[in-house]
């Protein structure tokens, strides 16, 4: 149940793939011989694909290693190409690490970044957005989807902002693609990460959308011989960019089928662990959501015990690329929870496979371990009786 | 054959295959009846391919597939 951090390979994405990897293993830009044509040609059609699924041209794909080096690439690129004139970035604090690091090191070098705060449900104030622009903003970087708490930012409202003010607005709509229905036209997109195996698709494979009209200019992190556009050298790998094509075709087939599934089942989980467990939070907005991707607080229990309780599921507390520090999400501070709250707080993740049978496993097992921790838990009973826990003073032994 | 593919993919195909069954029940035109046999023939053959790979490569059974687990 932690589709958020990654998925298995839908079986028809690895069957599109296996031929890739044993008997058809040219290198696509060989352009001398058969081995080389054929593997252009999947690569070629691999591109039509992804841009299928976000109504984008074939040309303005660019297959990366992953989300991490698409966001790299965007936000660096961008800023650096436009150095001369525009030094400033808008961005959020809820984004995903590599977006935060990349503005990060971009501030070393000189130019300036806005963090954009959050309001409590975890959505950006579009006034807030509009008071932030600067006359030498170059990109703004919102992500559509979140993968901690799942809000879903009203990316056409600031795709409609940026575009007034000629100012390039990146999306990193990893969590995003193929869940819910992306087109980079409507929503004045300019640039777009796009990851493989959160879609079902492989591990090591990405996508960079990068829109040529109005032509988005960016300055390539990697040199070499000029693949991709000039904007990504080194060879495509056929059989992950051929997995990333058939998983985003997969993708658009079973949106809707999938979604209305994820929804239900989102639903059964969140009504069954609310109705028989008090204190539970939600973390990030009701309704602007994506609903497999599920954030719950549960007050008075401490999130890595219940983890461990549930052992035989997997789950986590946080984003996947976090969870080696022992601080609570940055994610979670963003929208305002208090510590203790952040520390108690598991994601669910429902995917296409997920079935009833593992959410109400989950849901029983969830139940059973809050209500044993919480037995245990003095604060818990400090509760009970009525006591309000913020007028405890606590004293040094 | 089913029991063989890995749990997920087993629940999904069953699940997926009973619907798409169910939603495509009305469709008259024999052009389009035919395009769906295909694809479904197509679809086949990959489920088919992906049974072989689970067996080679197979794994310890999820909790959830054993009986009585608590």
């Amino acid at each position: 149940m932690d589709v958020q951090a990654t998925t298995p390979l839908d079986p028809r994405v690895l069957d599109s793939m296996l031929p890739y990897l044993t008997a058809y293993y040219g290198n696509p830009h060989s352009r001398t011989h058969a081995y080389g044509w054929e593997s252009e040609a999947a690569m070629e059609n691999a591109r039509r694909q992804v841009a299928d699924l976000i109504g984008a041209d074939s040309r303005e794909i660019i297959f990366t290693s992953g989300a991490t080096e698409s966001n790299n690439m965007a936000i660096k690129g961008v800023a650096r190409f436009y150095k001369s004139r525009k030094k400033h970035i808008i961005t959020t604090q809820t984004e995903h690490k590599c977006v935060l690091d990349s503005c990060r090191s971009l501030e070393t070098e000189g130019f300036r970044v806005t963090y954009l705060p959050v309001k409590k449900n975890g959505l950006i104030d579009l006034k807030e957005l509009e008071a932030a622009f600067q006359p030498d903003t170059s990109l703004v970087s919102v992500m559509t989807v979140n993968n901690e708490i799942g809000v879903k930012q009203p990316i056409c409202d600031i795709g409609e902002i940026c575009r007034a003010r000629k100012v390039f607005f990146h999306t990193d709509a990893a969590q995003a693609i193929g869940k819910i229905p992306m087109d980079v036209n409507n929503m004045k997109i300019d640039l777009m990460s796009i990851s493989g195996h959160k879609i079902y698709g492989p591990k090591g494979v990405g996508a960079l959308y990068v829109r040529r009209r109005p032509r988005v200019r960016l300055e390539p992190l990697q040199s070499g011989g000029g693949q991709e556009r000039g904007l990504r050298s080194g060879t495509v790998p056929t059989p992950l960019a051929v997995g990333l094509g058939a998983a985003c075709e997969v993708a658009q087939q079973e949106m809707e089928y999938d979604h209305k599934r994820i929804l239900q089942l989102a639903e059964r989980l969140v009504t069954k662990i609310m109705s028989e467990v008090p204190d539970v939070v939600m973390n990030g907005d009701r309704e602007h959501r994506y609903p497999g991707c599920i954030n719950l607080s549960f007050a008075y229990v401490e999130g890595e015990s219940l983890l461990m309780a549930l052992k035989d599921v997997a789950l986590s507390s946080g984003s996947a690329c976090t969870s080696a520090s022992l601080e609570p999400s940055y994610v979670l501070r963003a929208i305002g929870t208090d510590e203790d709250l952040a520390h108690s707080s598991i994601r669910f993740g429902i995917g296409r496979f997920t079935t009833e049978e593992e959410v109400d496993y989950t849901v029983q097992k969830c139940i059973q371990h809050v209500k044993r921790l919480r037995e245990m838990s003095p604060l818990w009973e400090m509760v009970q009786d009525g006591i309000d826990l913020k007028s405890i003073k606590w004293t040094q032994h | 054959i089913y029991f063989l593919l890995l749990f997920v993919f087993r629940t999904y195909a069953i699940r997926r295959i009973r619907d798409a069954f169910r939603e495509n029940k009305n469709v008259a035109d024999p052009a389009k009846i035919e395009e769906l046999l295909n694809k479904a023939k197509a679809n086949l053959e990959v489920i088919h391919r992906q049974v072989t790979i689970g067996q080679m490569y197979s794994t310890e059974k999820l909790v959830i597939e054993s009986p009585g687990n608590t």
